[in-house]
């Protein structure tokens, strides 16, 4: 009866792919809850794009891909914060146009390479059932020290998240936090690529946070439950991936998507309520 | 030996805010220029104007959310900024994300958060400055509510429980009373004016004109410059109103009418995010 749970936790590389995709969700999921209350869905789905332009030079170098990623995104991050402070555009336009850019020139490099490389399309898509050991180790200290960071500067983030004016204003470092903020997005997205890959990293970031705000009011509900699903959806992801044989990593993000839908049509201000509530002022 | 003593007596008695000949503003466009003003320590101030005319600008450059072009800011004896957790900062209800999962209580607590220092958790002596802030707004019972429930008079009183809960020397208030209704104008003003006798300073922007008049003791005409600054009874007069709202301002009889449009902040900041569906009309 408890076979299908149970057998798979006798393969090794299941029980690291669970321990590293676990890992990625908790981190995605208590960085997204920030990132959603900004308004910084868009740069999340940008800095993930902006790391494969390191990932393809750091495969052609032979080096980490973890260190080519990190240099690339957070280099992106900065810029973004920067150009954003002191550039006449909006924000949203210059994520667009640098986000674009960096892609096309992983792509541009990519197409450089003259044989099929299956590795660089694992960091597209994700491929969490090939983490070898040293990655995993890699993640999780990455992972702990991001969390540890926001536990350090975890009322500082809330206040200027809330209200940068009246942060600043009132003494708080906003700048420096929010260069701080985007350094902690572009370090997750690195620890997570492994596990969902470039293009599906941002719903690990935003898709948990979103579905917590459907169903919580109070900051620390928030984070609870984005973190509960953080951690909860990459489990069963991987066992539905397991049993179907589908891509793990799209496999994780559609069930997070499933239960986005259910608490947007079964949540407190869901279709499902909206209607029962019509109906019984009608009656 | 007396030297010192002379400038220790001048450091504690001296203007809570001088801007000396300052312009700023934004991208290229000035909003303010060679502005120069003393604002001494315990004053009740409104700096009043059209839209556009520097108000909220001018707020920012002493809460150093803003670098002038030219001349300087010295806030509380020191250049601005050095004395920023002295100062507790109301913000324009527009600029605020009121569907922020965040409780008055959470909201008052925030005026605590500069003076902890890293990793420290709010203790005994923070609960009881926020309780009592919040009763003195009169938000106890509304303490657990997302600010988002609140009406527009009960926004303004938790975002002022902030402030008090902070213990500021300085009160810097944009648009304290816009949209609010009349009990919630009349008890913030009173709380303020408390302040002031306690040797607080309470600077705050207002477009209405009204308000300016009556609760405040001195007022600032602002228009790009400094029109007139003074005992609102005496500056208030319609030569002052007519240089400070230009063709914005209708004289009938011995009433002064301004007229002036809806949207009424300055350009906005870079990276700066307005919520107007938010606003409400009370």
């Amino acid at each position: 009866m408890l076979a299908p749970i149970l057998d798979p936790l006798g393969y090794d590389f299941f029980l690291r792919a669970l321990v590293a995709s676990a890992m990625v969700g908790l981190v995605c999921a208590v960085v997204g809850t920030y990132m959603v209350l900004r308004g910084y869905a868009f740069m999340g789905d940008a800095l993930s794009h902006a790391a494969f332009p390191g990932v393809v030079v750091a495969y052609l170098l032979k080096g980490p891909f973890y260190i080519g990623a990190a240099v690339a995104s957070v280099a992106t991050a900065l810029a973004i914060g920067w150009v954003t402070r002191h550039g006449r555009l909006r924000g949203d336009t210059v994520i667009g146009v640098l986000f674009a850019g960096m892609f096309a020139l992983g792509v541009f490099l990519f197409s450089l390479i003259p044989n099929y490389v299956g590795d660089l399309f694992g960091f597209l898509f994700g491929e969490v059932l090939g983490i070898g050991i040293g990655d995993l180790v890699a993640l999780v200290i990455l992972a702990t020290a991001v969390l540890a960071v926001i536990a350090l500067f975890w009322n500082e983030l809330l206040y200027s998240s809330f209200d940068p004016l009246g942060a600043a204003a009132s003494g708080l470092p906003v700048a420096r936090l929010d260069y701080l903020f985007l350094a902690l997005i572009a370090v997750t997205i690195v620890v997570s690529l492994q596990a969902v890959g470039i293009i599906l990293v941002v719903a690990m970031l935003v898709t948990p946070a979103a579905t917590a705000q459907l169903l919580a009011r109070s900051f620390g509900r928030l984070l609870l439950i984005a973190a509960l699903i953080g951690v909860a959806a990459p489990v069963a992801g991987l066992y539905l991936s397991f049993w179907a044989n589908s891509a793990s990593g799209a496999t994780i993000v559609l069930v997070e998507t499933g239960l986005f839908i259910i608490a947007l049509i079964a949540g407190p201000q869901g279709a499902l309520r909206s209607r029962a509530s019509a109906t019984s002022q009608g009656a | 030996m007396s030297g010192s003593l002379a400038t220790a007596t001048d450091a504690a008695i001296g203007p809570a805010v001088k801007v000396a000949d300052v312009s700023a503003g934004y991208d290229h466009r000035p909003a303010l220029e060679n502005v120069s003003l003393e604002i001494p320590r315990g004053a009740l101030v409104a700096i009043f104007g059209p839209n556009g005319g520097g108000k909220s600008t001018l707020l920012k450059l002493i809460a150093h959310a803003l670098e002038p072009w030219r001349g300087t800011i010295e806030v509380l004896g020191a250049p601005a900024g050095e004395q920023a957790r002295r100062i507790a900062y109301v913000t324009q209800a527009e600029l605020v994300d009121w569907s922020f999962p965040v409780s008055v209580w959470d909201v008052a607590m925030m005026g605590r958060y500069p003076a902890l220092g890293l990793l420290r958790r709010p203790g005994a002596r923070d609960r009881e400055a926020v309780e009592s802030a919040l009763e003195q707004v009169g938000m106890t019972d509304h303490r657990h509510t997302q600010i988002g429930a609140l009406s527009g008079g009960q926004r303004r009183r938790a975002f002022l429980a902030r402030a008090i809960a902070a213990d500021p020397e300085l009160y810097l208030l944009d648009e304290p009373v816009t949209g609010v209704d009349v009990a919630t104008q009349e008890d913030l003003m009173e709380l303020l004016r408390l302040e002031t006798q306690r040797g607080r300073t309470v600077i705050s922007t207002t477009h209405d004109l009204a308000a300016a008049a009556e609760h405040f003791t001195t007022v600032v005409a602002l228009n790009r410059r400094v029109i007139a600054v003074g005992r609102s009874d005496l500056v208030l007069d319609p030569d002052v109103l007519s240089r400070t709202y230009g063709g914005h301002l209708l004289v009938l009889g011995s009433h002064a009418v301004v007229m002036d449009d809806a949207h009424h902040h300055d350009a906005p900041m870079g990276g700066e995010q307005h919520y107007h569906e938010e606003r409400e009309h009370r």
